[in-house]
């Protein structure tokens, strides 16, 4: 027993408390981060189970006089529940279109090469930086003189301006992803075209396919000013309902925040389906 | 049979196939040798037909297949990667030209259980081909080949990716797999010794260009020119500058090979090659030519040593059996077997027989 083996025991218990003291902060961090990230989300939630009057009338943490009555409202009202029908109708038919136009048109641009190839799958990104304001006003009067003005077809047509070139760079990435030599090989094998395209390089893609959609579903879904300028009655999105909550006397708050919260589910859905495959989207740079 | 006809494929410019005529029979194995960019793979695909060549014809069976889609083309192809369907088993991997081709399910199933024992893949065949490895990867694309029963097998550096093992292993395998069933087999390498092993018929490539074909053993023996003799060379082929002058070919610094048969030919400059194995330390026979040469390195590899020496301006290899530590500068007295020596003209083509070689 020796100085030694008494110093290194000390040395291991520093060493110890040390990793004891890291440990405990640890947490800290990521705690903060969630409590903020969630704060906005929690108040919104809080509010939409509160009357009117306790939001305007006092600070209180969780509902005092907790109420169902602004979801019955939004369930029972067809003005409401359509709104958020006909934003489901016209963001479903926009992402099929994206993806089905973007498919094949990915595929182009990662196989072959053609004059322009380049300059045209840059301008397709392009397409991303134009503000949707510049086009509302030809939309509108397009849409009017073809008799499409208020229809879902009119919002996801006007959609498709931005989610086509999004959904063709992501899927040009993850095709470009697969060897071409997985190409020859099916044609070597017998396949034909189509047959190869469906049966092989469609499953290969399928985590493509699966972002490309999500980021569809997510940018039409979150859209506003087309949605609303497109339509007035038959085809009224959820976001332009929810503005039919000014009254005489002011906001009605509770409201507006039920129908807030009912807007999160279908993202926080698609999210949870896609949520595997978004990381490897990211991972390909390509988001 | 496939015939290629003065065939040229030029891309963007650059001429990947230059004017290559090949014709290859029915049941034979053909080794395309060259180094990378030789045009290896690109003859390939002109004869699966996944390219078209800008000038030339290919004919199968005497019909022009140039307006024949791959599809209905009738060949096999296995890439240096390992390339299967990722989404598929196993089992539909190697199914699948035959799914495509319609047959009934119960002759699908015999073909594909009878090629996957053949390639030791029955126990995989429910697997995923990301599960396995290189090896079974590589086996799972070349019973795909197989199984397809074409006509035209096209087996692009298949085993360079492979460990040194598996390699040895599936080399022996490939033309006893592939003898049987009549089918042209064109196996592309950069290896020379892989060619040796293969036998059969060697094409060698340089730059595009098909430099000689005929039986594996006769180009490496009786190169026709020195770009094949340099492409058909591990280690790399020796050579050096000599002057024939009456009964020999005198060297730099001195030496002189008898020309033997060869006396009659014209004076004048001409270069000389051989092989590692034919450079020794020792005099290996009588009539052995002696240089002297500066020992550059020396690499041992387990029983024989490369010796890397300089003689005047050239720089040559030596395979010598046993181990020799030869410290760089050294002076050591190098022995040239002229029974081997090739000969070269000043254009590069090789002259009928070696000094001394009688047959």
């Amino acid at each position: 027993m020796t100085e030694a083996a008494a110093s290194s025991a000390s040395l291991a218990r520093a060493e110890a408390r040390a990793r004891a003291r890291r440990r405990s902060w640890s947490w800290l961090v990521p705690t903060l981060y969630i409590l903020f990230l969630m704060l906005p989300i929690y108040w919104l939630v809080n509010m939409s189970f509160k009357t009117t009057n306790e939001i305007l009338g006092a600070f209180s943490l969780w509902p005092r006089n907790f109420t169902l009555q602004n979801y019955q409202r939004i369930f029972t009202d067809p003005v409401w529940y359509w709104g958020y029908f006909n934003s489901l109708i016209y963001v479903t038919i926009n992402t099929v279109i994206s993806v089905a136009v973007a498919l094949p048109a990915a595929y182009a641009f990662s196989r072959y090469r053609f004059m322009g190839d380049k300059h045209l799958f840059f301008w397709l990104l392009t397409n991303r930086m134009a503000p949707p304001a510049i086009f509302v006003l030809p939309f509108i009067q397009l849409y009017s003189s073809v008799g499409l003005f208020d229809t879902h077809i009119a919002v996801a047509m006007a959609h498709l301006l931005f989610n086509i070139p999004l959904a063709v760079w992501i899927l040009e990435g993850f095709m470009s992803g697969i060897p071409r030599e997985i190409d020859e090989t099916a044609y070597i094998d017998g396949y034909s075209f189509p047959r190869f395209f469906v049966r092989i390089f469609m499953p290969l893609v399928a985590s493509g396919i699966g972002v490309a959609a999500f980021f569809c579903f997510m940018f039409s879904w979150v859209e506003l000013l087309l949605a609303k300028s497109l339509t007035s009655v038959v085809a009224r999105p959820i976001a332009s309902v929810m503005t039919r909550t000014s009254s005489i006397s002011g906001y009605e708050l509770g409201q507006l925040a039920a129908a807030g919260v009912l807007t999160i589910i279908p993202g926080a859905l698609v999210i949870w389906f896609v949520r595997n495959y978004i990381a490897k989207g990211f991972a390909l740079g390509r988001v | 049979m496939i015939e290629l006809l003065n065939v040229t494929r030029i891309v963007d410019g650059e001429t990947h196939i230059r004017d290559v005529s090949l014709r290859l029979e029915d049941g034979t194995l053909n080794v395309l040798l060259g180094p990378t960019l030789a045009g290896k793979t690109s003859l390939m695909r002109l004869m699966a037909g996944l390219d078209q060549p800008t000038s030339g014809a290919i004919r199968v069976n005497g019909q022009d297949v140039r307006r024949v889609p791959v599809q209905k083309r009738g060949v096999a192809m296995v890439y240096q990667q390992f390339i299967n369907y990722p989404t598929l088993t196993v089992y539909e991997n190697i199914a699948s030209p035959l799914r495509v081709a319609r047959m009934a399910r119960a002759t699908i199933d015999e073909e594909v259980r009878r090629t996957a024992d053949l390639l030791q893949l029955g126990p995989m065949l429910e697997r995923m081909p990301h599960e396995l490895s290189g090896g079974q990867q590589q086996r799972v694309a070349i019973a795909r080949a197989i199984v397809k029963k074409a006509g035209l097998v096209l087996l692009d550096e298949p085993l360079a990716n492979l460990d040194y093992k598996l390699r040895e292993e599936l080399r022996a395998e490939l033309p006893r797999i592939f003898a049987e069933s009549g089918a042209i087999f064109v196996y592309a390498t950069t290896e020379p010794t892989e060619a040796l092993l293969l036998g059969g018929n060697t094409a060698t490539m340089s730059e595009g260009r098909i430099t000689q074909f005929g039986p594996t053993i006769d180009v490496f023996h009786r190169p026709a020119d020195l770009l094949t003799a340099r492409t058909f060379a591990d280690p790399p082929l020796n050579t050096m500058p000599a002057r024939k002058a009456g009964a020999g070919f005198e060297l730099e610094g001195g030496a002189v090979v008898p020309a033997g048969a060869l006396a009659a030919i014209a004076d004048g400059n001409y270069t000389l090659g051989f092989r590692a194995h034919h450079l020794g330390l020792m005099p290996q026979l009588p009539g052995a030519v002696a240089v002297e040469t500066t020992v550059e390195i020396s690499e041992i590899t387990g029983s024989e040593s490369y010796i890397h020496v300089r003689h005047g301006g050239s720089r040559w290899v030596m395979l010598a059996p046993g181990v020799h530590n030869l410290d760089p500068g050294t002076a050591v007295t190098a022995y040239i077997d002229t029974r081997r020596i090739l000969i070269f003209d000043t254009n590069g083509r090789a002259l009928a027989h070696a000094p001394g070689l009688a047959a």
